[in-house]
């Protein structure tokens, strides 16, 4: 993997290696939260902050503190702990110094902590053995490919709120189907690049 | 306390019922409120582990241990947890079991342990554990909350194994592992087991769930 460069990892991760479209992480807040574009387009940017951050801030800490103590099984509670501690220090700073991006983001913050799709980003960081550089990217490409697919389902959802739907199938189910038909078309930039 | 919100699941904001007694707790974690089809929590794992019968079925065990463990300790300790942190206490107490849980795969089923890859690790959050934590374990005596556990994970793992064996049937014609459906006749769809697959049957799934249910629910 060493040779693949961020570049290359942070383009395959927004679309051939999309996190929540080919990995399916950070579902719950994707069905939850893609009825708006607004909504949408104020939790993918929190997302991908808070993913690229704590993707670097896990990668030290996993490489210079777990490995040379060798408590690489405590990697869970203490990837979760970063990513908890991360997230309220955020909030508590960027409330303290700029109050108008706290009202456009802060709600969204709290929400970030159970999202999946930031663990998994770390989880897959230590996996695929990527170096400091690789992380950066892998993180900032995977928030962006996430808020890109998010932001995508809001518009599609917009529109479908006027569409006639078999009952059983309203809510989730056609969100669902409708997700199937997004990962299909970004299937199709399968052999632009690729990693792993 | 019927339409409070899950705490624990934030971005779900799902409607939790907080069971009644014994069976009705069991029969409300497994169906009337399956996790899976009904509150639609916990979706992220359910999805990524069902190309097989198999890991369906291994994170539907892992499911029940870490839903079981986390219920009774969290129980146990619902009195003298202060409120305020009892949060990060859920969320110590999930890591545990699933670290557990994640080291036994390690030491016995190494490849299913990598086949599973990070989705273990992300039962951490999963919120379906996260929400059965505050909305029961942290009122109700530790026995009920096993039950509660036993159940919601149960309630999961039977939705894991219908998705899985659906993928796995319609996408390499197996079933755990062993061809059904003969070469002759059907060519397998790969899409099945690709992540396109997964949304189509997991919606599929739900739709036909309520469609069993019936309206109003």
């Amino acid at each position: 993997m060493s040779e693949t460069s961020a570049l290359v990892i942070l383009i395959a991760a927004i679309f051939t290696n999309n996190i929540l479209l080919t990995n399916f992480l950070g579902m719950c807040s994707f069905i939850a939260c893609s009825g708006q574009i607004r909504t949408a387009v104020g939790l993918g940017t929190a997302v991908t902050f808070v993913m690229t951050a704590t993707t670097i801030l896990n990668f030290a800490i996993y490489h210079f503190i777990l490995i040379p103590l060798g408590l690489d099984h405590l990697t869970f509670i203490v990837f979760i702990a970063v990513i908890a501690a991360f997230v309220q220090f955020v909030e508590m700073f960027v409330e303290r110094f700029s109050p108008k991006l706290y009202f456009a983001l802060g709600i969204f913050l709290p929400l970030i902590t159970v999202n999946c799709a930031i663990l998994g980003a770390s989880l897959f960081m230590v996996i695929r053995n990527y170096t400091f550089v690789q992380s950066a990217g892998f993180g900032f490409g995977a928030g962006l490919g996430w808020a890109v697919a998010i932001i995508l389902m809001a518009g599609l959802r917009q529109k479908m709120a006027y569409s006639n739907i078999p009952q059983p199938f309203q809510g989730v189910p056609i969100a669902m189907i409708v997700t199937c038909v997004l990962a299909m078309a970004f299937m199709g930039f399968a052999g632009m690049v690729s990693i792993q | 306390m019927a339409d409070r919100q899950q705490p624990g699941c934030l971005s779900c904001g799902v409607k939790g019922l907080c069971g009644g007694r014994g069976l009705l707790t069991l029969k409300d974690g497994a169906w009337t409120n399956n996790p899976l089809a009904v509150q639609v929590l916990g979706i992220c794992s359910a999805l990524a582990v069902t190309n097989r019968l198999e890991s369906s079925l291994v994170m539907g065990a892992a499911l029940i241990f870490v839903c079981v463990g986390s219920n009774l300790f969290v129980s146990l300790l619902r009195k003298r947890t202060p409120h305020r942190i009892r949060m990060i206490t859920e969320v110590a107490i999930i890591a545990t079991f699933v670290i557990l849980f994640d080291q036994f795969l390690k030491a016995f089923y190494w490849d299913m342990s990598k086949q599973l890859g990070p989705y273990v690790g992300l039962i951490i959050t999963n919120c379906i554990i996260m929400g059965r934590a505050e909305a029961f374990a942290l009122q109700n005596p530790p026995i009920l909350s096993i039950v509660d556990g036993v159940a919601n994970g149960l309630g999961y793992a039977v939705a894991l194994a219908i998705i899985g064996f659906f993928r796995e049937l319609l996408g390499a014609g197996e079933v755990l592992g062993y061809a059904v459906l003969g070469s002759g006749w059907y060519t397998p769809n790969q899409l099945m087991i690709l992540a396109p697959g997964a949304f189509f049957v997991f919606g599929v799934v739900i739709a036909i769930f309520n469609a069993l249910k019936g309206p109003d629910t």
